[in-house]
C-alpha cells in the first residue's frame, strides 16, 4: 500500500506533502515515515494517510466561460487607470516619485 | 581489566559487530523502505559502539578507534549472536528481535545503575533503542507463526548469551573491518 505522508516544519505552519512511502500496513508505514521524514529533525509533525482515502477532485466545469467567478474576471488595472485619468488624478511615472 | 571496562566491551562490541553485519543489507534490503530503516539502524548501532567504547577508553587510557579496531578478535566480547553473516531476511529480523529484547533487558539494569555516566549513556541509548524495538517488533508480528521465520527464532535463540567461544565468522568479519587501519603506512595519521 502507498501511504502519502505531509510534514509540518514548524508549529503553527501548515502541512505540506513531503512524499510517500509503500508499507504493508499503518504500522510499517509510521517507521517508515519517521524514518524518512522526520530523523533529521525536519519536521515537527507529520500527517501520513493511505493514499485510498484521500479524496481526489479535479474536474472543474466551466462550459460558459463564466470568468466573472474567477478572481482574476475583473481586469481592474485598466479601469481604474481610465477613471484616474479622467478625475486627473493619475500617479506619476514611479521614476519620479 | 575493571568489572566496569569488561562491561562496556561487552555492549560495545555487540553494538559494533551487529551494525556492521546489519549493514550489509544496505542497498539489498527487500525494499527501498526497509533499505533506509534498516541501514539507519545499523548506523544508530555503531554510534552507541563509538559512544560506548569511549567511555571505556576514558578508563583504560586509550582510543576508541584502538578498542574498536586493534584488538584481535579473541579478544572481543560480542555475542555468537551479532557474528553470523546472515543473508536471508528472516533470519536477519529473528537475530534483530532476539537482539533487541536482550538489549532492552540489559540497558534496563544500566539505567538502573549507580553509575551515573554508565546510567546517562543507557538512558541516551535507550532512548534511539526504542525505534529499533518498534522496527523489530512489527517485523515480528508481520513474519510470526511463518515456518521459516519460527525456525530462525529456534536456531538462533540459544546464542544470544554465548559469549565465551566466538565462531569462524567473526575472524573473517575482523579482516573486513580492519583492512584498511592495518594497511596504514607508516607514519600515517587518520
Amino acid at each position: 500500500m502507498i501511504y502519502e505522508v505531509f510534514r509540518q516544519e514548524r508549529k503553527g505552519q501548515p502541512f505540506q506533502h513531503a512524499g510517500s512511502v509503500e508499507a504493508a500496513d499503518e504500522r510499517f508505514a509510521e517507521a517508515y515515515a519517521r524514518e524518512q521524514y522526520g530523523r533529521r529533525g525536519e519536521s515537527v509533525a507529520l500527517w501520513v494517510v493511505e493514499r485510498g482515502s484521500i479524496m481526489r477532485i479535479d474536474e472543474f466545469v466551466d462550459e460558459l466561460n463564466r470568468n466573472y467567478h474567477r478572481v482574476d474576471g475583473y481586469p481592474l488595472k485598466e479601469k481604474l487607470k481610465e477613471a484616474r485619468e479622467r478625475a486627473g488624478t493619475s500617479r506619476a511615472p514611479a521614476g519620479d516619485r | 581489566m575493571p568489572a566496569r571496562a569488561e562491561l562496556l566491551l561487552e555492549i560495545a562490541d555487540d553494538e559494533l559487530i551487529l551494525g556492521w553485519r546489519d549493514s550489509e543489507w544496505t542497498g539489498i534490503a527487500p525494499f527501498l523502505e526497509e533499505d533506509v530503516a534498516f541501514s539507519s539502524i545499523a548506523q544508530n548501532e555503531i554510534g552507541h559502539a563509538r559512544a560506548l567504547y569511549e567511555l571505556a577508553a576514558r578508563e583504560l587510557g586509550t582510543t576508541a578507534d584502538e578498542l574498536a579496531f586493534d584488538r584481535p578478535p579473541e579478544e572481543y566480547r560480542c555475542s555468537r549472536l551479532v557474528e553470523l553473516r546472515l543473508p536471508e531476511w528472516e533470519r536477519t529480523i529473528a537475530r534483530h528481535v532476539l537482539y533487541e529484547r536482550a538489549d532492552a533487558e540489559r540497558l534496563q539494569r544500566l539505567k538502573a545503575s549507580d553509575d551515573t555516566e554508565l546510567a546517562g549513556l543507557a538512558a541516551k541509548i535507550d532512548r534511539e533503542e526504542a525505534y529499533h524495538r518498534l522496527h523489530a517488533e512489527m517485523w515480528h508480528e508481520r513474519l510470526k507463526g511463518e515456518p521459516r521465520y519460527e525456525a530462525a527464532l529456534e536456531e538462533l535463540r540459544p546464542l544470544v548469551g554465548e559469549r565465551n567461544a566466538h565462531s569462524a565468522e567473526l575472524q573473517e568479519l575482523w579482516d573486513e573491518m580492519t583492512v584498511v587501519r592495518r594497511s596504514q603506512p607508516a607514519g600515517t595519521t587518520w
